[in-house]
């Protein structure tokens, strides 16, 4: 008797130690950030393409957030980046340059259509819910297109101008500040994801997507834990999108289309999905190719990318990141 | 009518088989430019042209489908989007390489060119042509799925796939059919309808949504529903553009989003 209740309090030790080695950091999850520094003295002279992959890193990270780990397909999530781009730049446009205030009201604007979208939207599931964020997406580009007063319609938002960030450091025309602003915010948004995705809250969204079936039966919250994450993964894309905005000083109507969408999800698939790390891997690929393809002719990099997709989906499934950790042989672990 | 044309193919690979095939629009530009040099380079008569392209396009869906499609049957959604997605980069890329980035011109033959009277008014016979094209293309459709041996097969490999295998039929066949007769479909949509949706090489990305539209509302696997669904996407937008210019398709996309969430699966979907 006192035996069985001894070996009971083992397992229960080991469950939870389990559960805390999960969350810990690990070395390896230092390397984005050690490659982002190195990239800033190796590179100087590609720092405004540096500072729009960061960006990008976050938006793809956003997406990863409810498609890896909720599993809900989106063909919208443009959206929200471009709600956030919008947001932050007219915010700009209109004599309020303070980035960092002007990127957390795009993050809450954003997060506002995610909780308003989302709770309309995810009532559906499967090709229907596909349909409505595609939906969703180009009711939101054909608003930004007929608004031509607000947000110069076709033409794009001009006459941003950006105040020093926290009245000391400017936004110089290398993009030296920008780079590091990106990062900064990059990497606070990340840690807050991380977080997310290892509390008990980003482990029954796993649970969600495994089997919601069984979710349901344990009496999990299903619908208001998606709409949850849908809104944060909201929020850190309109983030994303301000970051754009703020550090390009324009806005087009590019950033709310189906292609932004897809690119996003492609970065993503390169990359791996569900891992949190995708994107770091996956948009500097994407990028850093389609910057030197493109330069010798846009319908070959098409040609390339679609081929590689295909690839991709039907020989290498979990993208780069699923085929490093299939060579170290370690199992799939979230 | 055009969007009709094109879409019920779609229904028929995305409703029918359960595929989420967004590269079915790159069958239809395919389509639409085979049609289009085939007349204006070679002097081919119209009817010629057109079966020849979609002939065309048949053989390459077929191709495809048994290289990658076959693998993703019954898989993730996902893995289907995107891969489809590569094919529609794959397209425009191998598009803009053969025919350049200038958008195709089509000239209707002289017999269907010019106007029709019907007594009360006249019409651009080209486009009442394409309309009676429609009408007895959803007749014969309709006849086939719902008269015939083999539609009676498909639906009943779609309702329970190893069922079918085990009273004995050949359902990769059966699939293989379907998916070229929807690939065909879309191949003759996008050439009757290269007048009214010009071909140009991002023709298959930027139409995609309306495709999508027209399938979703009219509701999977029914050959009436993207019928009237057209019919209600076409008048309506037309009636909003008039009615409020300054928004444009804003009304089109709102419609969608209350139609399916109304009818989850389509106003004539099967459930």
């Amino acid at each position: 008797m006192m035996q069985e209740h001894s070996t009971e309090r083992l397992v229960r030790a080991a469950h939870i130690a389990e559960f805390s080695a999960r969350h810990r950091l690990r070395w390896l999850e230092a390397l984005p950030w050690v490659a982002a520094i190195a990239a800033y003295f190796v590179f100087p002279n590609y720092l405004a393409l540096g500072a729009q992959i960061l960006a990008t890193i976050l938006f793809v990270l956003s997406l990863d957030l409810v498609l890896g780990y909720a599993g809900i397909v989106t063909l919208g999530h443009a959206a929200f980046f471009g709600v956030g781009a919008y947001t932050a730049g007219m915010l700009a446009a209109n004599g309020w340059g303070e980035p960092v205030s002007g990127l957390l009201v795009g993050g809450v604007a954003a997060a506002a259509v995610g909780l308003v979208s989302g709770a309309i939207v995810l009532r559906t599931s499967g090709l229907t819910l596909l349909m409505q964020t595609l939906v969703v997406a180009a009711m939101l580009y054909e608003l930004a297109n007929k608004a031509h007063r607000f947000t110069g319609g076709a033409d794009g938002l001009q006459g941003m101008e950006m105040w020093p960030i926290f009245g000391t450091f400017r936004f110089d025309m290398f993009g030296n500040t920008a780079y590091f602003y990106c990062l900064v915010v990059l990497f606070l948004c990340w840690a807050a994801a991380r977080n997310v995705v290892h509390s008990s809250f980003g482990r029954s969204l796993t649970g969600i997507r495994e089997n919601v079936g069984r979710m349901h039966a344990i009496g999990a919250p299903v619908a208001r834990r998606k709409l949850l994450i849908y809104t944060f993964s909201a929020a850190l894309a309109g983030i994303a999108g301000g970051l754009i905005a703020q550090t390009t000083q324009f806005v087009g109507l590019g950033v709310l289309n189906l292609e932004r969408s897809g690119m996003a999800l492609i970065m993503l698939i390169i990359g791996g999905v569900g891992q949190l790390y995708g994107a770091f891997i996956g948009v500097p690929l994407y990028m850093i190719a389609q910057d030197r393809f493109a330069e010798v002719d846009p319908a070959y990099w098409y040609f390339w990318i679609g081929l590689s997709l295909v690839f991709i989906v039907v020989f290498l499934r979990g993208g780069v990141f699923g085929v490093v950790e299939r060579l170290f042989g370690r199992g799939k672990s979230p | 009518m055009v969007l009709y044309l094109i879409s019920v193919g779609l229904s028929v690979t995305m409703g029918l088989m359960g595929f989420v095939n967004l590269a079915h629009g790159a069958f239809a530009m395919i389509g639409g430019y085979l049609m289009t040099s085939l007349m204006s380079r070679y002097n081919v008569p119209f009817v010629l042209a057109l079966t020849a392209a979609v002939v065309v396009v048949i053989l390459i869906s077929l191709i495809l489908e048994r290289l990658l499609y076959r693998r993703l049957y019954g898989g993730d959604e996902l893995d289907q989007v995107l891969m489809t997605m590569g094919l529609i980069f794959i397209s425009i890329a191998s598009v803009t390489y053969i025919w350049g980035p200038i958008t195709q011109p089509m000239q209707p033959p002289p017999a269907l060119s010019g106007q029709i009277d019907l007594g009360f008014r006249t019409f651009p016979t080209y486009r009442t042509f394409l309309i009676v094209c429609g009408a007895v293309l959803v007749t014969l459709l309709w006849l086939t799925l719902e008269r015939t041996r083999f539609g009676a097969q498909v639906r009943a490999a779609v309702d329970n796939l190893r069922m079918a295998q085990t009273i004995g039929i050949n359902t990769s066949r059966l699939f293989a059919t379907t998916f070229a007769l929807g690939s065909g479909l879309a191949a003759l949509g996008g050439a009757l309808g290269a007048e009214i949706l010009p071909i140009t090489t991002f023709y298959a990305m930027d139409n995609l949504i309306y495709f999508l539209i027209v399938v979703a509302i009219g509701g999977l696997g029914s050959i009436r529903g993207p019928f009237f669904a057209a019919l209600l996407i076409g008048v309506s937008d037309t009636a909003f553009k008039y009615v409020a210019p300054e928004l444009g398709a804003f009304f089109i996309y709102a419609l969608t989003m209350a139609i399916l969430l109304w009818f989850p699966r389509g106003i004539f979907g099967r459930t």
